[in-house]
């Protein structure tokens, strides 16, 4: 491999990044409504804390955390998937309507179900897959057109549309929720982690562990799209294909992590930004440093929610949004 | 869609043959939307409540007391996104603008949840104002934004930025409802629902909207003008920016005020505009009466349907006008793309 300026300026800014992450996740063991001392924490991590520290550690700080990580690093990435499919920069999972369709698809599975318990849980990643994939086909079946394949300004009008569409059924069937139920759903819809158990781990994990590194091996040919894609078909790509895994990649990453915090938006938009500005353009490069800058934003959202608005949590989302869309406008300001 | 000038005198006979025709629909649209509903009341009853009330009977009561409001409010609402539409429409030259895509009705969700947060016991005419401030707040973000653009603002730009303070604004809104509880009070009324409309909103919201729309109907000239061209319009004389400036106020406060008393129905001010340009040719002066009737009938009809799909559960108003309104929207931007 070849090691060049780029790369170990790469290799700099994730350390960087991954000690703000620690930073941010021992701050993070630390709130909550039993204070724990950050060398409490490392100790107890380590084996020689009291009972009741592990207690509260291991069976209620860390599993959210490792979810809020896992949901981090998939919402990061997929906004720069899509970004990178797209050719836009202010392409994210909240904007295109997937997360709207997610929603759908969690608010049939509440309608339907009801419990939201034990081994349920482990169904919630697919039915929001389901709804994020059902709007993605949606999508783009209306934005393709005959002669110029895939067209990326117009996605970002249909997805809007879509994404109205979508909430209005979303809205209607919510009403019809019941008092407990409807509180959850109206939390989740905004962003709230809320997978706090060891099974909602297990239902995030496989999906962020096998379709990151998969997002990541595809670099090449997002590299070459960002060309244009009359230079991709030039450098051997074939240009729908292509868009159409990384597209599904995306998706699937969005619903999977959408499904256990909610329907977060910005960090998609926001993170990739970052890390471009950061490593540059090339997507071997930038994609691990947005997953970990959406990892950086969600972790200290998330924290900042629960504890900064005590006694009642605000729900990470709207942290997000807060900090997020005032940048989205900045960027939009700037882009041609 | 705007090379297709026509040149149509005022009064044409065609346009006022069309003009007879749907305010003789509205009127059809009100008595049936009346009559019809979890209980069906026979148009004689309807006539008789209408004329001469008689609070001891049951039927009388409910055509009075809920219907007559709701139908209404429903009709003067529908009316006033129209008409807020076809005014972004004329004076930005953008066939997607629309109070609920720009999030014009985002900003007066979010002021009217502060109010219901902080002061819960607010009367309905003050609510009124403060709407309109948050619809008027909101519209002075995305035109900055668009100011400070290079390249000005272009229909997808404003979409998109509308979009996302609309998302932002939302978001932010939810967020207070979460935090002071009040999520359920809030969610019919996101929703979109002429259902809690009473005479005492009425009396405060019909003179408000007829009158702006009057006011906007009498600019009609000029923003026509202003929809050909703003340099044609600047070499007739038009005060391009005043009227600009004008017809974003009627808008705001039409939107404004609405919001305050349903909550946020989109698409309305979307298709509305464009089916009456259809109808009557390009004359602002007969766009925007057109679109105030035909938004009046779409309203009541959709109240209409929401009422009687499923009795005595109701739909949400928004979903049925989300369904003709989202096809409609992306035939319109399958258009802007192609010319983008």
């Amino acid at each position: 491999m070849k090691f060049d300026l780029r790369s170990t300026r790469t290799f700099k800014t994730a350390l960087v990044l991954v000690l703000i992450n620690f930073i941010v996740i021992l701050i993070s063991f630390n709130t909550g409504s039993l204070r724990i001392a950050p060398t409490e924490v490392i100790l107890t991590l380590f084996g020689f804390g009291d009972d009741k520290t592990s207690l509260v550690l291991f069976e209620y700080r860390l599993p959210r955390i490792i979810i809020t990580i896992l949901a981090g690093i998939g919402l990061g990435v997929s906004g720069a998937l899509l970004q990178g499919v797209s050719r836009n920069p202010l392409a994210d999972p909240g904007i295109l309507g997937l997360h709207a369709g997610a929603s759908f698809g969690l608010i049939m599975f509440v309608t339907y179900f009801h419990s939201l318990n034990d081994n349920a849980a482990l169904l919630i990643p697919l039915f929001t897959f389901s709804g994020g994939l059902l709007t993605a086909i949606i999508i783009i079946l209306l934005t393709y057109d005959r002669y110029k394949g895939i067209l990326p300004i117009r996605l970002i009008l249909v997805g809007i549309a879509i994404s109205a569409c979508f909430n209005a059924v979303t809205l209607f069937l919510s009403l019809r929720l019941d008092e407990d139920t409807y509180t959850f759903a109206s939390r989740w819809l905004v962003g709230n982690v809320w997978g706090r158990e060891w099974i909602h781990v297990i239902a995030l994990l496989p999906w962020i562990v096998t379709l990151t590194p998969l997002g990541w091996l595809q670099s090449r040919k997002l590299d070459a799209l960002s060309f244009g894609d009359n230079t991709a078909v030039g450098l051997g790509v074939s240009v729908l294909r292509s868009r159409l895994s990384i597209l599904a990649v995306a998706v699937a990453l969005s619903s999977a992590s959408v499904a256990m915090v909610g329907g977060i938006g910005f960090i998609g938009l926001v993170a990739p930004h970052l890390a471009r500005r950061l490593v540059g353009p090339r997507h071997q490069n930038f994609l691990p440093v947005a997953g970990l800058l959406g990892m950086v934003i969600l972790v200290l959202s998330d924290t900042i929610g629960r504890s900064i608005f005590q006694p009642n949590a605000i729900p990470a989302g709207i942290v997000v949004a807060a900090i997020g869309g005032p940048y989205f406008l900045y960027l939009l300001t700037k882009t041609k | 869609m705007y090379q297709k000038i026509k040149i149509t005198s005022f009064y044409n006979l065609r346009s006022i043959i069309l003009f007879i025709f749907f305010i003789a629909g509205l009127i059809t649209t009100l008595l049936t939307a009346v009559s019809f509903g979890a209980k069906d009341i026979s148009f004689q009853n309807v006539w008789t409540a209408i004329f001469s009330y008689d609070s001891s009977l049951t039927e009388q009561q409910i055509i009075y007391e809920l219907r007559l409001p709701r139908v209404i409010g429903a009709a003067i609402v529908g009316a006033a996104f129209a008409v807020a539409g076809a005014l972004m429409q004329g004076v930005t030259r953008n066939p997607l603008a629309d109070a609920g895509i720009l999030g014009i009705n985002a900003g007066a969700m979010f002021i009217v949840t502060l109010c219901f947060a902080f002061f819960p016991s607010i009367s309905y005419s003050i609510l009124m104002v403060f709407s309109f401030i948050g619809a008027a707040l909101s519209t002075l973000l995305i035109f900055m934004i668009g100011a400070s653009v290079p390249g000005g603002l272009t229909p997808m730009r404003l979409t998109v930025s509308g979009a996302v303070i609309a998302a932002l604004l939302h978001s932010l809104s939810a967020g207070i409802a979460i935090y002071y509880d009040l999520s359920q009070d809030l969610a019919f009324w996101y929703a979109g629902g002429v259902s809690g409309i009473k005479w005492e909103h009425l009396k405060v919201l019909v003179p408000v909207i007829l009158i702006t729309i009057s006011w906007a109907i009498s600019m009609g000239r000029s923003i026509s003008l202003i929809s050909i061209g703003e340099e044609t319009a600047l070499n007739l004389g038009i005060k391009v920016n005043q009227i600009k400036l004008l017809s974003i106020v009627a808008a705001v406060i039409l939107a404004g005020v609405s919001v305050s008393a349903v909550g946020s129905i989109g698409f309305v001010g979307l298709v509305i505009p464009h089916i009456a340009r259809r109808l009557v040719g390009s004359d602002y002066r007969l766009i925007i009466p057109m679109s105030a009737l035909l938004g009046a009938i779409l309203l009541t009809l959709a109240d209409l349907g929401a009422r009687t799909v499923n009795p005595p559960r109701e739909l949400a108003i928004g979903i049925i006008v989300a369904a003709v309104g989202v096809p409609f929207f992306l035939h319109t931007a399958r258009k802007v793309g192609r010319d983008l």
